[in-house]
């Protein structure tokens, strides 16, 4: 059995423990609520662009399509772009972020894709690198800001765009969470190069006038649409990165908590030994007189 | 008589309100809002949106850069990717 003196350092440091995991749980949980309330403020923006998008992408159509919707005409090359968090300590989320990018390559290339990686965020730069440490294209470092905006998400996409036209891939879809609540934010792929179209053709009654023509507001339009689903994607991550830390770190303290309860017990009951074995000892001398 | 303007970037609604005129800098030339405009579609170029609260109040200028207006059965809806207050 451990002694008094161990137990008790023991005891103290997973005290010191459960301090921590309670801080950042508190932190994780107000950073949560700003998170979630930004995701919320983005959302007109997002859905009066792709409402646009629907009712102009049905007028353009054909030859003179851009390239960025209408895509290289082959899909031999595919880029993911995955979307990890910058920072731990937020239990299974990045690992689930990289199994779901790692099963969606291997699916490409099970049906002969060639398949590169262009990573955001600094956690799945290790677990991927294991796998495919020469497909990683790029990786795109978001952990110096300290709430990635709209102006990394302009950086990402005009980085995209340019290798889309450089002709560097042929159809790049997204890995990001997508955050359902504090305890489940599942991993979901979306294509994002060429622009899918959308499903939902509305056909406007009314005759719109447009200026300048259809085409040059489409033109326009693609690589502000591909920054609104990057913006979208990173602050799905972040409102994931906190929900996900903030039940990480509940459960930690909770399990710490436990444990010096237990350990408490336990060095209750070694001192009570002690003082019993004391005991035994000066009465068995006194009687011995 | 009342136009419903709406000034949206991706971070936030900024503007949702009634106003009387909004003029838009769109990118072949300013244009003008009012009530009742005919369904348009126009890319802007950097500059400023003014709105006219009332028919003869001084104007108010939002600074805005890249994006689009919209007027549709709604009111006019910009779309900005940066916004200045």
């Amino acid at each position: 059995m451990a002694s008094l003196k161990e137990l008790k350092d023991r005891i103290k440091s997973v005290k010191s423990t459960q301090k921590i995991t309670k801080a950042k749980q508190m932190v994780a949980a107000a950073k949560l609520r700003k998170a979630q309330a930004a995701a919320e403020a983005a959302r007109p923006f997002a859905e009066r662009l792709a409402s646009v998008m629907a009712s102009l992408s049905t007028k353009v159509s054909g030859d003179s399509a851009p390239k960025l919707l209408a895509g290289t005409g082959s899909d031999q090359r595919h880029l993911l772009v995955v979307v990890n968090t910058d920072k731990g300590l937020c239990g299974g989320l990045n690992a689930n972020i990289v199994k779901e990018a790692k099963k969606q390559a291997k699916a490409l290339e099970a049906a002969g894709k060639k398949v590169t990686f262009y990573l955001v965020g600094r956690k799945g730069r290790a677990p991927i690198k294991r796998d495919y440490a020469d497909q990683i294209d790029k990786h795109f470092d978001t952990s110096e800001v300290r709430n990635p905006g709209y102006e990394q998400a302009e950086q990402i996409a005009d980085d995209l765009v340019k290798l889309f036209e450089e002709g560097k891939f042929d159809v790049a879809s997204l890995v990001f969470p997508v955050f359902k609540s504090a305890l489940a934010q599942d991993p979901v792929t979306q294509q994002l190069i060429p622009v899918p179209s959308p499903e939902e053709s509305v056909a406007s009654e009314s005759v719109v006038e447009y200026e300048p023509d259809e085409e040059a507001i489409l033109e326009e339009l693609l690589p502000r649409y591909v920054r609104t689903q990057l913006f979208g994607a990173l602050l799905e991550r972040e409102a994931s990165e906190h929900g996900a830390s903030m039940t990480a770190m509940d459960n930690a303290t909770r399990n710490a908590g436990e444990l010096i309860d237990k350990l408490t017990i336990q060095y209750n009951r070694s001192r009570q030994a002690a003082i019993t074995t004391e005991l035994i000892e000066i009465i068995a001398g006194a009687e011995a007189l | 008589m009342a136009l419903h303007f709406e000034l949206v970037t991706p971070a936030k609604l900024v503007r949702s309100e009634e106003v009387h005129m909004v003029v838009v800098p769109g990118a072949e030339g300013e244009f003008g809002v009012l009530e009742g405009h005919a369904p348009f579609m126009s890319t802007i170029k950097d500059g400023a949106v003014q709105v006219y609260k009332t028919a003869g109040a001084a104007p108010e200028s939002i600074e805005v850069k890249g994006g689009f207006a919209e007027v549709g059965d709604k009111g006019l809806t910009v779309l900005a990717e940066h916004v200045e207050d």
